[in-house]
């Protein structure tokens, strides 16, 4: 049922939508909103969406209660705190006057391509992976006695003895005859599947520090946003290296730190043997994500790399990312290496994310070909 | 909204209630009933109690604060009252029979208090239809300049909503104009004498007491000060602040439509806030009444005793108004019931004297259909508010603790509580904003003043309001107020808000 509160609603969240896209760029870098994420609700701090009005500040006036209690004794935040989105949290930042506001996901995603222009991906082999659903979606007169609708029934039933004046209401008997009986029917309905899977890769060698590996994780989370707005079921793998390479879960991927040295082959490998096991590239869209340094071990890994790459990955994946996290320690040597071998192959795509407020610029390199 | 069919048994409930409450002597408007779901509910309260409000996106954000709180099981809407004749009241389909007999009894006596109370008395009954041809004159001109235009004005207005005078309806701040220009122009027809001012002499010393050239002197001194004083606008500073801008600012036709929507709803609803905890008191006061004495089942002792003690409760650093409401109203009919007012009643110091007090008058009753028909919050608190009944209801005033950075309890003495209660009551708790010149400097520009007593403002807040009241005025803005004791001068020009000490006398 529609009310008018919903033209009101609306076009409040259409403000809001407004004011996450104004601040985007802040909130990407600021990896904040991942911190509140729920299960596919964020809550996004915005400023200034309330009418600002002359009053008095926060810690100015007191109040008055009733109870007991001594002088000194604490006392919860005074009437302000039943305005929701209005915690105590906000009193000690004064000035600055926010609201949490909830988004779905999904909004996210599509506030974010929007802003950045994002392509919708055109997933490939959709006409190959058809699924079929039955659902139910009507009534027949025949069918298996399974699948009979015991109230339709009931009530042809007792229609047909009521026009008949056979239907005595003091004695309200109803016998269903042959022709009375009504069954449940369905259609198969094809559903395109489109099946993605992203494996994230990092270098976890002891030249990633923690602020690189934060970059690293904001980034991951506006990735993960973007392309499970775009594919219906997406799976995600994680796979650390330095020396060798481990597949991991998600924890542990952002919080594994190893000091050894680092072999990116080993990621390579792991990667390109994951992909033939599991993820047969006709029926999967897959996305190999890695980051690091740019510190390789040596020149002869590299080349490994290279022909890994060119031989088990790239024929198989829809995109390959590669993003370079500056560090003090790194050298940046690799994604040099990657421009000059495949610069041409329009599968790769490079991205040197120096600091926090380069993610937004690099998300757009890496989802901007609509792949 | 759906209309359902009020069901019978609803009707001869409210029948019954209502019997009982005209029984007590309350007086009040025909009332209307609908049974709303959840959701209409927190539409309409999202509306004010109104069916339909002019468009604009914070009716769809209170509304989704509503919902959600109602969601999450944090909070009900119980009931809802709107101050009309005949006057509508909404009750929450699926309450349990008591919940609605409550709120039935509680109603009774809101509307009571709508009728009664001299603050209601110059509000727009009407209201209904008022909020209507609001919404409609707003729609109205969205399709003629733009949704988004119309409702960036309105977000300016809203932003100054506050800033009226709400006890302008009862008394005049200002004389008229026309009578004052009228009165003038008689005095000066009257006769053609000079009104200089002259040093006292008899006449044959005048000429040497007052020469000519000190009356020279004096007539122009006179005349200076007459510019002088000509030149401030307004002459005296204006509370009204919405009522300068629609009648001085440079406005569309429009624009000045929308402010004067504001400024009447804002006047509309500003009474509410000025009695909410009589208002919430004598509501509770009768529901606890008629239900106690009446209406209330045996079977239903628990249910009702359970929602009471929800209204009631208390919690730390809040101030729950039906339980001051309801309890004052009670002290003070005990109060007049056993004559415990007057010189006598003042002057004794003798507590166990005090405490035996009873000369059995009987007045209570009487006396507080009196306040509830001539008190405000503050005046109501003010006099009634007594040592006696601040000790035995345990109040105590709090506030923020710079050292510990936590909100404590500040102090149990009576005065200071008294004070600190008046202090959030005084102007609905708004800070007190005038004009103060409408042509600074000569230039246009329009100065308002913050009347500050005691607590300063939210300065980030202020900023962006005074922008907005820079965007009515077109011309550039400034507020004068004080900050931690010193005097600041807030300027908006061309969207910019810069800031200085200033004086600030006064």
């Amino acid at each position: 049922m529609s009310q008018k509160i919903d033209l009101d609603h609306g076009r409040f969240r259409q403000i809001i939508r407004g004011k996450i896209k104004q601040h985007l760029r802040q909130y990407i870098s600021q990896g904040e909103m991942i911190a509140k994420k729920g299960n596919d609700k964020v809550s996004v701090p915005l400023p200034h969406v309330d009418i600002p009005r002359f009053k008095f500040g926060d810690k100015q006036q007191g109040g008055v209660g009733q109870g007991k209690g001594e002088v000194g004794e604490q006392v919860g935040k005074g009437e302000e705190s039943d305005q929701p989105g209005k915690g105590g949290e906000a009193s000690d930042r004064p000035g600055e006057h926010m609201t949490d506001v909830e988004v779905s996901l999904q909004e996210l995603a599509e506030i974010m391509g929007e802003e950045l222009a994002l392509p919708r991906i055109q997933p490939k082999g959709t006409e190959k992976i058809v699924a079929y659903k039955d659902k139910y979606s009507g009534i027949r007169n025949t069918g298996p006695e399974s699948l009979r609708h015991f109230r339709r029934t009931f009530r042809q039933a007792m229609r047909r003895q009521i026009s008949m004046s056979a239907y005595d209401p003091k004695n309200p008997i109803v016998v269903p005859i042959r022709e009375d009986k009504r069954y449940r029917s369905w259609r198969s309905e094809p559903l395109p599947q489109s099946n993605a899977v992203i494996i994230y890769m990092m270098d976890v060698s002891g030249s990633m520090g923690d602020e690189q590996k934060e970059i690293v994780r904001i980034e991951s989370f506006w990735i993960d946003t973007w392309l499970r707005s775009q594919y219906h079921g997406i799976e995600s793998r994680y796979i650390i290296h330095d020396a060798m390479a481990k597949e991991v879960d998600r924890d542990t991927f952002f919080r594994t730190r190893e000091s050894g040295g680092t072999m990116i082959s080993s990621a390579y490998k792991l990667c390109a043997k994951m992909i033939e096991d599991e993820y047969p590239s006709s029926q999967w869209n897959i996305y190999p994500f890695h980051f690091s340094d740019g510190d390789n071990w040596s020149v002869d890994d590299t080349h490994t790399c290279v022909e890994l790459l060119k031989n088990d990955l790239l024929p198989h994946v829809n995109l390959f990312g590669y993003g370079q996290v500056e560090s003090p320690y790194g050298s940046g040597q690799f994604i040099k290496d990657l421009t000059q071998h495949f610069d041409a192959d329009e599968r790769v795509v490079t991205s040197e994310i120096k600091s926090k407020d380069a993610i937004m610029d690099s998300i757009k390199e890496f989802l901007g070909k609509g792949k | 909204m759906t209309l359902r069919h009020f069901p019978d048994y609803l009707r001869e409930m409210q029948l019954t209630i209502e019997g009982y409450a005209r029984n007590y002597g309350l007086d009040f408007f025909t009332i209307l009933y609908e049974v709303l779901d959840y959701k209409t509910m927190n539409e309409v309260a999202a509306y004010g109690g109104f069916p339909t409000r002019y468009p604009h996106w914070r009716f769809g954000m209170d509304y989704e604060q509503l919902s959600k709180s109602y969601e999450w099981g944090l909070s009900k809407i119980y009931e809802m009252v709107i101050n009309t004749n005949p006057a509508y009241a909404y009750l929450l389909e699926g309450n349990s029979l008591v919940d609605q007999k409550i709120v039935m009894a509680h109603v009774c006596a809101h509307v009571d208090f709508f009728k009664n109370n001299y603050f209601f008395s110059k509000t727009n009954r009407k209201m209904i239809d008022g909020m209507a041809n609001h919404a409609a004159s707003v729609r109205r001109h969205m399709a003629r300049v733009g949704q988004e235009e119309v409702e960036n004005f309105i977000d300016v207005c809203l932003s100054l909503e506050n800033l009226i005078d709400p006890m302008s309806p009862f008394i005049m701040r200002q004389r008229d104009p026309k009578a004052e220009a009228a009165e003038k122009a008689e005095r000066a027809d009257d006769g053609t004498h000079d009104d200089v001012p002259r040093l006292r002499a008899k006449q044959y010393m005048d000429k040497y007491i007052n020469p000519p050239d000190f009356i020279e002197a004096q007539r122009k001194k006179r005349d200076e000060e007459k510019t002088k004083a000509a030149r401030k606008f307004p002459e005296q500073p204006v509370r009204d602040v919405l009522m300068f801008l629609i009648q001085h600012a440079p406005l569309q036709p429009w624009q000045r439509d929308v402010l004067e929507i504001v400024r009447d709803e804002a006047y509309y609803f500003a009474p509410q806030a000025m009695t909410k905890i009589m208002n919430e008191g004598w509501a509770t006061y009768w529901h606890s009444k008629i239900m106690t004495e009446k209406a209330l089942q045996a079977s239903e002792v628990i249910d009702y005793a359970d929602a009471c003690a929800g209204v009631l409760a208390t919690s730390p650093g809040r101030l729950n108004p039906y339980k001051l409401g309801v309890e004052l109203f009670r002290n003070i009919e005990d109060r007049w019931n056993r004559g415990q007012f007057g010189k006598e009643w003042n002057e004794c110091d003798n507590m166990d004297q005090k405490r035996a007090w009873d000369k059995k008058l009987g007045l209570g009753q009487k006396k507080i259909f009196e306040v509830r028909r001539l008190y405000n919050d503050i005046t109501f608190i003010d006099e009634f508010f007594t040592l006696e009944f601040c000790i035995e209801q345990k109040f105590y005033a709090f506030g923020f603790q710079e050292r510990s950075g936590n909100w404590e309890i500040m102090s149990r003495e009576f005065k200071k509580v008294k004070d600190q209660m008046l202090k959030m009551l005084t102007n609905r708790g708004q800070p007190l904003i005038v004009v103060e010149d409408g042509n600074l400097d000569n230039r246009g520009e329009l100065l308002l003043r913050h009347v500050h007593e005691g607590a300063d403002l939210d300065v980030e807040q202020s900023k962006q309001t005074l922008r907005n009241v820079a965007k009515i005025w077109s011309r550039p803005v400034s507020l004068v107020s004080k900050s931690e004791g010193k005097g600041r001068l807030m300027r908006c020009e061309g969207g910019t808000v810069s800031e200085r000490a200033a004086d600030y006398a006064g």
